[in-house]
């Protein structure tokens, strides 16, 4: 098994976990949702990188060129609405924080807390 | 007629999703509700219309474009499929019909178009992912019906509502991209992302590790979005602090569609291809659910805000539905499928209970409501009914799928007996905690503030009835909700759509 040859999917991995890592540990909102931007990203990495063949080229027909070799461009279509998805769940999120800091005064999840059970 | 009736699976989906932004211009007052309800009842009625197709044994696919799949984009009406429309549809049906007083006292009008247009696109995201039939479109609708619910949840007066939505967003978010990566590494090792022609590619895969990965992210993202105990913690404050004509609708169907989702994708793609597939199932989420039903229930037990009880005893139904699915058996899928639809009844009837309840009683603690049913004798009457189905009790709806349930457990031999007394156990918590509300609101006195309390709005108490009296019906006739689950069921474990 050549473990570093696959290393576009250690990449995928290791920013996963960095996404997951800032969702679950931070307690400031505005870094949970970077976080959660971070851990999207990494999925759509590993989209673009299962479409990728080496020395492949756009799936566009030339002429003279009888048997080139085709990236396959679905996963990219796919990601493209992928990441129109994680813009809005930002742009929500964000707005959530908003709202948030209007009425608690805070963005940090242990000061809601301690409002809350007041 | 027919023509039209050709183009129903795309309808179900497309009248909600094109009247959404509508109803954002219909400024004047009452003409959103009125736009959004009148929307509502239409899909209900598509909804019917593919139902009786499903009973009549057709499968309802249709072509978008009429580009046909693998290429094009297909949508596909199954028998487990319309029966979550039914209750999808008709919750959302009975939630804003009896909505519109609840909707003005908690929502300022200028703010009512929008939540209604959130509503709706709720609606559309849901109905979608049950029409759909290919795996990429499934995210997408799940992420339109989740960003919409994210608004439903928050556009409540309470703040404590906006807590409660960042962490459904979070968790939400993450459960939707777990999917998404599974869908990748089934996409990566067959090509496709139409689920009939997953089916048929992944017998070709020599390497099936990727596909079993695949199956372990799909499998827990779904069940956070489902709320399958342990991941279950974003429901109740969600639940809790929605406006209360939301918790209707939301709490009726929204982690239903997601174990549908769990459900089609487990059993029609994994369990067919990979060997000892169910036993795997079986033996991660069993456990889950036993623990959901009982620890949920136990929580029910103790929670004083009569929202958050019954968010909980939630927790726990999405156990009992699990608890029928993991047991692999023809018997156990029946009785966990008809009891999504018969939780949704019971459920949908308590809701819209405490909805009338909130019409007159500022706060939801069951001390605050001591001795409410002195004043509002119809509700309480209601929920109590309602309670009753959620416990099981014969000639109710809830009895059908929790018999089911106990006889696919018995099926299994020896340790299905343990399950018995799990189902029996948690039915008897779920007496309790009914007790509980039923205790405070019909036998303790009425503190002096509540003497000008009335009944609540006429409307809003005879839809509660209706959705009551359901229960009964279809405790009574269960042969719609039984003959439906028992064809889902076959098909899931036939494979087949």
């Amino acid at each position: 098994m050549n473990l570093l040859g696959l290393y576009h999917y250690w990449v995928f991995a290791v920013l996963l976990m960095i996404g997951f890592y800032a969702v679950v540990a931070k307690t400031n909102l505005i870094k949970k949702l970077i976080g959660l931007s971070i851990f999207q990203a990494a999925v759509f990495l590993l989209y673009i990188t299962m479409g990728k063949i080496s020395g492949g080229t756009a799936p566009i027909l030339q002429k003279g060129v009888p048997d080139a070799i085709f990236s396959n461009p679905l996963p990219q279509v796919l990601i493209l609405t992928a990441i129109v998805v994680g813009i809005s769940t930002t742009a929500l999120g964000l707005g959530i924080v908003v709202r948030i800091k209007e009425e608690y005064g805070s963005i940090d999840e242990q000061d809601i807390q301690e409002t809350d059970r007041q | 007629m027919t023509a039209l009736d050709a183009h129903l699976p795309a309808l179900q989906v497309v009248v909600p999703l094109l009247i959404a932004p509508l109803v954002t211009l219909l400024r004047p007052r009452g003409l959103a509700w009125a736009a959004a309800t009148a929307t509502s009842l239409l899909t209900f009625l598509i909804s019917l219309t593919l139902a009786a197709g499903a009973l009549a044994g057709e499968i309802q696919g249709y072509q978008l474009g009429g580009w046909p799949g693998p290429y094009g984009i297909e949508l596909n009406v199954n028998s487990f499929g319309a029966l979550l429309l039914l209750v999808l549809t008709g919750g959302s049906t009975f939630a804003l019909l009896a909505g519109k007083a609840s909707l003005d006292q908690q929502i300022e009008p200028g703010r009512q178009p929008l939540f209604l247009s959130a509503w709706l696109l709720v609606l559309a995201g849901l109905s979608g992912i049950l029409v759909s039939a290919d795996a990429f479109n499934i995210f997408v609708f799940m992420e339109i019906s989740s960003l919409a619910s994210y608004v439903l949840v928050g556009g409540g007066p309470d703040r404590r509502a906006l807590p409660a939505v960042f962490k459904y967003l979070m968790m939400g978010t993450i459960g939707a991209t777990f999917y998404l990566i599974g869908v990748g590494l089934v996409y990566m090792m067959t090509g496709t992302l139409n689920l009939a022609d997953i089916q048929v590619r992944i017998q070709d895969v020599t390497d099936l590790r990727p596909v079993l990965v695949a199956a372990g992210f799909i499998t827990v993202g779904l069940g956070l979005k489902a709320a399958v105990f342990p991941l279950h913690v974003w429901l109740p404050n969600a639940y809790t602090f929605t406006p209360h004509a939301g918790t209707v609708f939301l709490a009726a169907c929204a982690t239903k569609v997601s174990l549908y989702v769990l459900l089609s994708f487990d059993f029609v793609v994994f369990q067919q291809n990979l060997v000892g597939h169910e036993a795997q199932f079986a033996a991660f989420l069993m456990p889950l659910a036993v623990m959901g039903i009982l620890v949920a229930s136990a929580v029910a037990l103790f929670e004083s805000n009569l929202k958050r009880l019954l968010a909980f005893s939630s927790v726990a139904q999405v156990g009992y539905m699990l608890l029928g699915a993991s047991t692999v058996s023809l018997l156990g899928l029946t009785g966990g499928l008809a009891h999504m639809f018969n939780h949704a009844l019971a459920k949908g009837a308590l809701f819209l209970a405490v909805m009338c309840l909130a019409m007159r009683f500022p706060s939801l603690e069951l001390d605050d409501l001591a001795g409410a049913a002195k004043r509002m004798p119809w509700t309480m009457t209601a929920f109590v009914i309602g309670g009753l189905s959620l416990i099981g009790v014969p000639g109710t709806a809830g009895f059908i799928s929790k018999w089911y349930l106990i006889s696919a457990s018995m099926e299994l031999g020896g340790a299905g007996w343990l399950l018995v007394a799990v189902i029996v156990l948690g039915s008897l918590m779920a007496v309790a905690y009914i007790w509980r509300v039923v205790e405070a609101v019909w036998f303790r006195q009425p503190g002096p503030e509540q003497a000008d309390i009335r009944e609540a709005p006429v409307l809003m108490l005879i839809v509660t009835w209706l959705a009551a009296l359901c229960n009964i019906y279809f405790g009574l006739a269960p042969s719609l909700q039984i003959k439906l689950a028992t064809d889902g069921a076959r098909m899931l474990l036939g494979g087949l759509p």
